[in-house]
């Protein structure tokens, strides 16, 4: 079981993530959007999207940090455990009350607004349950495992297994005695990824950052294809060129 | 110099009746679908009136166009890139679907369904969104012909615009009114900002044609060009998820006929044709300082295809001949820059739009014989051009941010015309002082009257064909060494594919191309021999 869990379903989760991103990209660009409802209803989105968004990034930078980032990296910049752990409490806590709050404005919103409720698949509806649920999770999990004081520390035992799945040889042994909300939490948390490519989620993963690097206007050729696939022969030069 | 080709349009305001037969054949080509009922590609508005969607023309609220900075430079008005980017999230300035209108249906089952009896059954109309009994309360033209014009009229941003600046107030009593139909497509800008707004790159404009085009495969949904576009001309899906808009047709375009609006206009007051254009001019023009300005230094951007400079260039930049030779009998051009008597529409959002309007006389025309005067004489109309402030200043601020020189100037040549072609049909002879007022001969006149007023669909509409620098190679081809299939990397006369019959690559059906001609020409000619 701990083998399965711990050792095989990460590699699973992630290999979904890939191929189902590199399948959605091949044969549903079309279907590849936000989906956005903003037609139907902007004054509350207005307000709860960016709670969300700005909330679930810092959570997945805290993920990051906290995961990929061993202690002895925080320790060297002269981070004690005591002031990661206040850090993490208070920072993560208040990225995951944002996440939470914009995210139950934006299910209320869902569910309250007709259109934006017709407009509401059967798997969005799916994605939200573990999503929603998840968020909760891992608050619980943080919240019920640490006092002001202390707190478990992940560091010692998620952290290194998580890194150790990129070695290929997951220490399976670590994730043994972490405590059940965690593991739970993680559970989900790998399901989640493998389902980002097939809903509607995978808008993630278009951010646009090349919107910075490319001139205002874009020019593009018709598809020569389209017409007459002759290509042009070789003959007399322009003048000019 | 950098030659590009743009094909645009001109539309004779004189000439339209907002019989909204463009606007209901657009949509039943394009826009008919779910997600997209509350689109229209091309709208057909009453001026003075609020337009579709309410009041786009206010950007003060809606953030769309181009404007200048502190340092003269260009800037989008809804915000840098990275303003643009921090604000992903939720488009802080997106109108809703409530400021076009909810689209609705009706509940007809009510219809069938009644059972025998003394009442009529009544169909209440329903939301398309929401599925639920609504109230309908607005739709695309719901101020047509001035309908709820002392309710609604102020709030037009340009009656109100005109009250700030120029204290003018327009009136909507009945006889001290004026109207006239304004039908909108997307303006094919040649400084388009939904395309420089689209964070992803999806939305194009084609170097080929100018025609700018949305990939429904890189859109990704984030709605930035809804704000960006100051005509309020890219509608969002929103059951795909995806932008839209109208597409000149393109696919019409492509094989030489007109877009559907043009085709279906009753009026035919629509002209479609090939304007060359200097790219390189493009960003300097739109950033004029004076808004006043971005009329003429539009018009400086576009080239003469009689300059021969300008052919030579625009053959080294790839352009080919039958664009080159459309440029030359281009009407639009004819009317944009010969006759200088189509003037752009809100030139002062800055994106160079190149869908152009000769302003309507009618209103002057009317006001002058309704005062008991002969509305075709060249003096009382030049009279009233002058006197009539309210509609010009209208017409000004429609089609020159405010300044009523140029609308003044066209619409005087338009009298000029008028007057001029009475005495010719009253077998008077004109003396050319009509056109000699307005700087024009006689002979130009007449042309122009032949172009405004004939207006035969060949001269309406002189689209080359996407094809044709294509299709003359592949004649080429066909014609001397027998085989059209025998160019380089081509399967050759082998007949089949390495997968049999029809498999490899396909190349044009040459006869097809011909009688394709053969029968357009039949189709739309004017002269009877042609029907043979
Ligand atoms: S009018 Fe058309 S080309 Fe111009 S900004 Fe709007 S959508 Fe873009
Ligand atoms: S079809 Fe022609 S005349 Fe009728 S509303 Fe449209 S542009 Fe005007």
């Amino acid at each position: 079981m701990d083998i399965l869990l711990w050792g095989a379903l990460p590699y699973v989760a992630f290999a979904s993530l890939v191929g189902g991103l590199w399948w959605r990209h091949k044969y549903d660009q079309f279907g590849w959007t936000t989906r956005s409802s903003e037609v139907y209803e902007s004054t509350l989105l207005n307000i709860a999207s960016p709670l969300f968004h700005y909330g679930i990034l810092a959570v997945l930078g805290g993920h990051l940090l906290g995961l990929f980032v061993p202690a002895s990296w925080t320790d060297a910049i002269g981070i004690s455990e005591h002031g990661y752990h206040l850090i993490s409490l208070f920072a993560g806590t208040l990225a995951g009350v944002l996440a939470i709050a914009g995210i139950l404005m934006l299910v209320y919103r869902r569910r309250t607004n007709a259109p934006v409720f017709r407009a509401t698949t059967g798997n969005d509806k799916f994605m939200y349950v573990f999503l929603v649920g998840n968020i909760v999770l891992g608050l619980t999990a943080k919240l019920a495992h640490s006092s002001i004081s202390s707190g478990y520390n992940y560091r010692e035992t998620i952290a290194p297994w998580a890194r150790s799945l990129f070695t290929l040889q997951p220490k399976v042994d670590l994730m043994n005695g972490v405590p059940l909300a965690y593991q739970v939490h993680a559970v989900v948390g790998m399901f989640l990824i493998a389902i980002v490519p097939f809903t509607r989620l995978v808008h993630m993963f278009s951010l646009p950052l090349q919107y910075f690097f490319r001139p205002y206007v874009v020019y593009r050729s018709r598809d020569p294809k389209q017409l007459g696939e002759v290509k042009p022969r070789r003959g007399w030069e322009r003048v000019d060129s | 110099m950098r030659v590009m080709a743009q094909i645009a349009m001109v539309m004779n305001l004189d000439k339209c009746i907002g019989c909204h037969t463009c606007s209901v054949t657009c949509k039943q080509t394009w826009t008919n679908r779910s997600g997209m009922e509350y689109a229209w590609f091309n709208n057909v508005e009453t001026r003075p009136g609020q337009g579709y969607p309410r009041r786009y023309a206010d950007q003060d609220k809606w953030q769309g166009g181009w404007e200048l900075d502190r340092r003269g430079r260009l800037k989008l008005k809804q915000g840098g890139r990275l303003k643009k980017l921090l604000t992903i999230f939720g488009n802080p300035v997106q109108p809703t679907v409530q400021d076009y209108y909810e689209p609705w249906t009706y509940d007809y089952r009510t219809l069938t369904d009644a059972p025998l009896g003394d009442d009529y059954p009544v169909a209440g109309p329903r939301s398309l969104l929401s599925g639920k009994p609504m109230d309908v309360k607005w739709s695309a033209n719901w101020d047509d012909n001035l309908g709820g014009m002392p309710e609604h009229g102020t709030r037009d941003p340009v009656v109100e615009r005109m009250q700030a600046e120029v204290g003018e107030k327009v009136r909507f009593a009945f006889e001290q009114t004026f109207m006239f139909y304004l039908p909108r497509i997307c303006e094919h800008c040649l400084n388009p900002a939904c395309v420089a707004a689209c964070p992803s790159g999806a939305i194009y404009k084609r170097a080929e044609d100018g025609i700018v085009l949305v990939d429904q495969d890189d859109c990704r949904g984030w709605r930035q060009c809804v704000t960006g576009c100051p005509y309020k001309k890219i509608y969002f899906n929103h059951r795909t998820g995806k932008a839209e808009k109208c597409t000149f047709c393109y696919p019409r375009i492509e094989v030489g006929l007109p877009t559907v609006c043009s085709e279906t206009c009753v009026g035919r007051l629509r002209y479609l044709g090939v304007l060359l254009y200097d790219a390189d001019k493009v960003t300097a023009a739109a950033s004029v300082q004076d808004e006043k300005d971005l009329y003429e230094a539009q018009l400086g951007v576009f080239l003469d295809p009689d300059d021969p400079e300008v052919r030579r260039a625009a053959e080294r930049d790839g352009i080919a001949y039958d664009w080159i030779e459309a440029a030359r009998r281009s009407p639009v051009r004819a009317l944009i820059s010969t006759y200088r008597i189509a003037l752009p529409l809100h030139p002062e959002f800055r994106t160079m739009p190149m869908v152009w309007y000769i302003p309507p006389l009618s209103p002057v025309v009317e006001a002058v014989s309704a005062a008991g005067h002969d509305g075709e004489q060249a003096g009382n109309l030049f009279g009233a051009i002058d006197a009539l402030r309210i509609p010009i200043a209208y017409l000004a601020e429609l089609f020159t941010a405010g300044d009523p020189a140029p609308v003044r100037a066209s619409l005087d040549r338009l009298a000029a015309m008028r007057s001029h072609m009475r005495d010719l049909n009253l077998g008077r002879t004109p003396d050319g002082s009509a056109a000699g007022a307005v700087g024009m001969t006689p002979e130009q006149i007449e042309e122009m009257y032949h172009l405004l007023a004939i207006a035969k669909y060949e001269d309406r509409y002189v689209i080359p064909t996407a094809a044709a620098g294509d299709a003359r190679r592949l004649e080429e081809s066909a014609l001397p060494d027998g085989c059209s299939l025998d160019y380089e990397d081509g399967p050759g006369m082998g007949g089949d594919g390495p997968f049999g019959a029809d498999s490899g690559r396909k190349s044009l059906p040459l006869v097809s191309v011909e009688s394709f001609h053969i029968m357009r020409r039949r189709q739309t000619s004017d002269d009877p021999g042609d029907a043979q």
